[in-house]
């Protein structure tokens, strides 16, 4: 134990009085580890060994069989399912792209810290603080071709005729990407922030000395001391965009026809819809390790970048 | 004293000093400024927007074009807070004259009271399901924080790590198993069930930051107080948690909204009794589909308590996203 204090006074002083330091830290620590065993542990192993059967929820009565890996199976021979993930990716890679440019722009401008920049940006962070499915709910309201007004700003400026961002299949899609990038631009802005804050001064006093241009110290200063906290944005965006159910369930349900039904929402209608309870299992521990490894991967690389 | 505060303040404070060659200049500043002034403003339109239907009346939320200015009225709020039946001109004329605000509202439609709406109790389910997570998620943070902070715990990084990873599950994956567990237990539906359950899915969360928070505190503070004759728990409560009040506070705001505004196990796993308000005021319906006035109400309602906390949040909104891992 580091202190300034001998740790044999410490020792006796504990000893003497009270509950040992040992007998504390298992009375603190194991109610936290109980109840995540409990509801996140235990609970994950029940769906490994659900997705091996074919037992259904909403018949509990039914004998439930052993089907070996007859749901992954299926699971991977479902074009549907591949179609979902194919959503899921588009929905990922274009939210992540969009925030992050528009995430790290605000941050450079912020960066310039003119007067009431704290302000603007507690004013801008206020989108990503609200309930993603009233957030969906209110963008379907403001989606409306006829009393919302979105279609009415954009025809103002531009002239697009008649068009319904919820109805349309081409549009659908960006919809759920639109608002997820005006919900969460913010954080990937206040991550950057917190990487431009954290580039020393001195480096570009030594830059100026030897006379780089503005272009080269940002390439070669601003841009590596931000990536580490820009990839922290990103990986923990990329997790929760993965997971999204919420704001898109209510903003399109999954519609038109099936153009944003993302696999959160397609494995919520096969468990709690269809009731193939077994099957949604193997759903569910296939999107489980795609985002376990993929994010365990990514954290690899990101150790590479934090030590260079 | 506020420690974690006072530190927090002084960063963008003490770095304007260093005098930084690429300092922009006033016109660079004012550019960058007014850019981010347009975003700011385009931003929060939406928000501005949901604010001013919820005091429009019902034909008005839904008018093509989209109406900017109207007389306001409350009718979205009482629409909210009622059921409403419509009632023959003959019958309207048989009644004695209103008697509230609210009645006259509603009679100008042609309609009566028939009672109130369940909102009043899913705004009350959400407010104690979330405050009954929130303290349970602090307070067994607090002790874990605590241990892990101070203590040589067996396989801490192990254990830390387990309990980091339990948020990044997606909820979806473990939510059968708690579906079918609850209805076995007899804890779907009820408050105690989600708050248990959003006390598992903040506790990871309320560790992570305040062994942050915690961290900071000088060891020296409880070894002085122990010297002194206090006993291990005493120091923890008397010198401890008044250090970590600011760490604690701001850790409980970040559960309470996230608590606030959970809606997928809230949709799964309740339908009356306990239901909180997210997956009820889509469902909000007046004649004719939704009653978008009257949601707007309810989503109004519903968010101004979070952007409150915002505020108050601002200076440990970095701190809280990236699960203390970023303190500046």
């Amino acid at each position: 134990m580091p202190s300034s204090v001998p740790a044999d006074r410490l020792a006796t002083a504990a000893v003497s009085a009270g509950l040992s330091d040992r007998v504390i830290t298992w009375l603190f620590v194991a109610p936290t580890i109980v109840l995540l065993l409990a509801i996140n542990i235990f609970p994950l192993f029940w769906t490994i060994y659900l997705s091996f059967t074919n037992f259904r929820a909403n018949q509990p009565g039914r004998a439930v069989q052993w089907v070996g890996l007859d749901n992954y199976r299926s699971l991977f021979d479902s074009d549907a399912v591949w179609s979902y993930l194919q959503n899921t990716a588009h929905f990922v890679v274009w939210s992540i792209t969009l925030q992050v440019l528009i995430g790290f722009g605000l941050a450079l401008l912020l960066h310039r810290q003119f007067r009431g920049h704290a302000t603007l940006t507690t004013l801008i962070l206020l989108p990503m603080m609200l309930s993603p499915a009233l957030v969906g709910l209110f963008w379907r309201y403001l989606f409306d071709p006829q009393a919302g007004i979105f279609n009415y700003v954009v025809n103002y400026f531009g002239g697009f005729g008649t068009f319904s961002m919820l109805s349309s299949t081409q549009l659908a899609p960006w919809a759920i990407i639109l608002v997820d990038t005006w919900m969460w631009a913010p954080y990937v802005m206040l991550l950057c922030l917190a990487g431009l804050r954290s580039v020393p001064p001195y480096l570009y006093e030594a830059a100026e000395v030897d006379r780089a241009s503005r272009l080269q110290q940002f390439w070669h200063i601003t841009l590596p001391m931000v990536m580490p906290l820009l990839m922290v944005a990103v990986l923990f965006r990329a997790i929760e965009c993965f997971k999204v159910f919420d704001m898109v369930i209510e903003l399109t349900s999954g519609g038109p026809g099936e153009t944003t039904e993302l696999a959160s929402l397609s494995l919520k209608r096969a468990a709690f819809e269809k009731w193939r309870t077994g099957y949604a299992s193997a759903f569910a521990i296939l999107l489980f390790v795609v985002v376990f490894g993929a994010s365990n991967l990514y954290v690899k690389y990101l150790n590479r970048v934090k030590s260079r | 004293m506020d420690r974690a505060a006072a530190e927090v303040a002084t960063v963008p404070a003490g770095h304007s000093t260093a005098r930084n060659p690429t300092e922009s200049s006033p016109a660079v500043k004012w550019l960058a400024g007014i850019v981010v002034a347009i975003y700011a403003v385009i931003t929060l339109i939406p928000v501005a927007w949901i604010a001013m239907t919820s005091f429009k009346d019902v034909t008005e939320a839904v008018a093509y074009p989209p109406v900017v200015f109207f007389e306001p009225t409350l009718e979205g709020y009482v629409n909210l807070f009622t059921t409403r039946t419509r009632a023959t001109p003959e019958y309207m004329e048989s009644l004695p004259p209103p008697a509230t605000w609210y009645d006259r509202i509603v009679r100008s439609r042609n309609m009566v009271i028939a009672g109130p709406s369940p909102f009043a109790g899913r705004f009350l389910n959400s407010v104690i399901i979330g405050f009954g997570s929130t303290f349970l998620a602090v307070f067994l943070g607090t002790l874990a924080a605590y241990a892990f902070s101070r203590f040589r715990v067996p396989l801490k990084d192990d254990l830390m790590f387990f309990i980091l990873s339990t948020r990044m599950m997606p909820p979806i994956a473990v939510a059968i198993p708690i579906f079918l567990m609850y209805r076995q237990l007899g804890l779907a539906d009820t408050h105690l069930g989600l708050i248990l359950l959003y006390t598992a899915i903040n506790v990871s969360f309320a560790v992570w930051l305040l062994k942050g928070f915690i961290d900071e505190i000088p060891r020296e503070y409880e070894e002085a107080a122990m010297i002194d004759g206090y006993t291990r728990l005493q120091a923890f409560v008397k010198v401890v948690l008044p250090q970590a009040a600011t760490g604690i506070a701001a850790t409980a705001i970040f559960c309470l909204i996230t608590a606030w505004n959970e809606y997928a196990f809230a949709l799964l796993l309740t339908t009356r009794t306990a239901q909180t308000a997210p997956p009820f005021i889509p469902n909000v319906i007046g004649e004719g589909g939704l009653d978008w006035a009257a949601v707007s109400a309810g989503t109004m309602l519903f968010l101004l308590p979070v952007m409150i906390f915002t505020l108050l949040l601002r200076k440990h909104l970095l701190r809280g996203i990236t699960f203390g891992a970023v303190r500046k």
